[in-house]
């Protein structure tokens, strides 16, 4: 008897305990993202697809296309096109990443022997054509120098004997 | 009476529409989302897009089913709704007709839900919705009698079936204050009568599909729907009228005092199903048996006795 009065008891106290705790979770602030509308900003850690790194000193990039990235991409989906410039150093004046082909695996990353490419926060990735996951880093890099209020490092003119140049340049969408 | 009959319907209607939106929207809260967003503020008018997509359904009729039976079980399910709201009191005038054997109706028209959902279990000529309607009547059977031992310590304090003195003798203090324990025994078996969880078995999606109406579509569909949330409205309406107070409270006119505690009582209702997970089907019938009567026994025949001293 003593029992069943305690069962009653018990159990009662155990659904109060239960109904304080949705309560709780009720008045608590939602933490849905209406995601068209507004958008969370990525931590810093966060790996999208790979960019040109700014140079806090020189305010560019130091990519010197010597084309490691691309030999060492298992799937082949990074050209770099290089220019001397002033007979000594050589600078890019094409890099096309084709990112629908890209299994994350860093390696371009870690290749890298001046650290000229680093992990973008971009998540926004969804397009609907393959087209639209080529991506020009080139021209990305000068908007990155837009937005830190750097001067725009130029895209140098590619050299008037290659050929394969042009071709390329057809693909690329942005 | 007619004009009552149409304000009556059109408030079932509104007030469906208005549960629906406060159900997603207080599930949604307790689970830290913000539920419906996109149509109207908030999602307001969300069910109202529902609804006009549930009209373009086409009505499905299987074959094997007990054609007459299947198609009239909606309309039994529904019309006791309706009827229930003759007597509700809204407010000091707002009432379609006082009856001196108030109570009684309203439990007598609420008893019929139960034929209509072994009518539409058994006439859909499916295993799973005969499960759910056997599920239902047993249920409905077995919580009916504490609901009902329960009001009955309230009308024993009164001395009236009518919905309109009970009220009246609330004027003082709300019965919830002396009969605590009725007040929950009676959300308990509320809960239960309007198969809502826990205690939804006759539609336990994850054991039975849908119950009872797994076999109806279109308007059909939405018309179980609706009586089950007018069915809602219902039973917070009664307790509101035997432990609330009714429309009683300062300031504001009776029947905002009225809507606003009916609401909250269901906003209860729609609190315990968010929280509590299922029961197992012989776990609800003990309980109502084992539990819920005895303690509505003993409460009603204590306070039969200080009703006496």
């Amino acid at each position: 008897m003593v029992s069943y009065f305690k069962d009653i008891l018990v159990g009662f106290y155990s659904l109060l305990a239960g109904m304080s705790v949705t309560i709780r979770y009720f008045v608590k602030p939602i933490v849905t993202v209406q995601y068209p509308r507004e958008k969370i900003t990525m931590t810093p850690r966060y790996r999208g697809h790979t960019q040109l790194a700014l140079d806090e000193e020189t305010g560019t990039h130091t990519c010197i296309a010597c084309e490691l990235c691309a030999r060492t991409c298992p799937s082949q989906l990074i050209t770099v096109k290089g220019v001397k410039l002033d007979k000594k150093k050589k600078v890019p004046w094409q890099y096309v990443i084709e990112y629908q082909y890209c299994s994350l695996c860093g390696l371009c990353v870690d290749v890298c022997p001046t650290n000229a490419l680093e992990w973008s926060n971009e998540y926004r990735l969804a397009g609907y054509t393959r087209e639209d996951s080529v991506i020009d880093l080139m021209t990305r890099f000068q908007r990155q120098q837009q937005l830190a209020g750097v001067p725009m490092t130029p895209i140098p003119e590619p050299p008037a004997e290659t050929e394969e140049g042009a071709e390329a340049e057809g693909e690329v969408k942005e | 009476m007619i004009v009552g009959l149409i304000a009556v319907i059109g408030l079932v209607s509104v007030n469906a529409l208005f549960l629906i939106w406060m159900e997603r929207k207080v599930s949604a809260h307790m689970q830290l989302r913000p539920g419906p967003m996109e149509v109207g503020w908030h999602g307001a008018i969300q069910t109202i897009a529902d609804a006009l997509k549930l009209m373009g359904k086409e009505l499905i009729t299987p074959r094997d089913v007990d054609r007459p039976v299947f198609l009239l079980a909606p309309i039994v399910v529904f019309l006791p709704v309706l009827l229930s709201f003759l007597v509700i009191p809204f407010s000091q005038t707002l009432i379609i007709r006082d009856m001196n054997v108030g109570v009684l109706l309203i439990l007598a028209f609420a008893s019929l839900t139960v034929l209509a959902i072994l009518m539409a279990g058994w006439a859909s000529n499916n295993k799973y919705s005969v499960f759910g309607s056997i599920r239902s009547v047993a249920q409905n059977v077995a919580y009916e009698i504490p609901l009902l031992i329960t009001l009955m310590s309230i009308i024993i304090m009164v001395g009236s079936f009518s919905l309109a003195d009970i009220v009246n003798a609330q004027s003082k203090y709300w019965f919830v204050l002396v009969q605590p324990v009725a007040f929950i025994l009676y959300i308990t078996c509320a809960t239960a009568e309007t198969n809502r969880a826990p205690f939804d078995l006759p539609e336990a999606e994850s054991e039975l599909v849908a119950g009872f109406h797994t076999e109806y579509t279109g308007m059909r569909f939405a018309l179980f729907f609706l009586a089950e949330y007018t069915n809602m409205f219902i039973v917070a309406a009664i307790a509101t009228v035997f432990f609330l107070g009714g429309w009683q409270g300062p300031f504001l006119p009776g029947i905002a005092w009225f809507l606003l505690k009916v609401y909250f009582v269901i906003f209860l209702i729609m609190w315990f199903r968010w929280t509590f997970p299922r029961v197992r089907f012989d776990q609800l019938i003990t309980f109502a048996w084992k539990i819920l009567i005895p303690l509505a026994f003993a409460n009603l025949i204590i306070t039969a006795f200080i009703m006496k001293l």
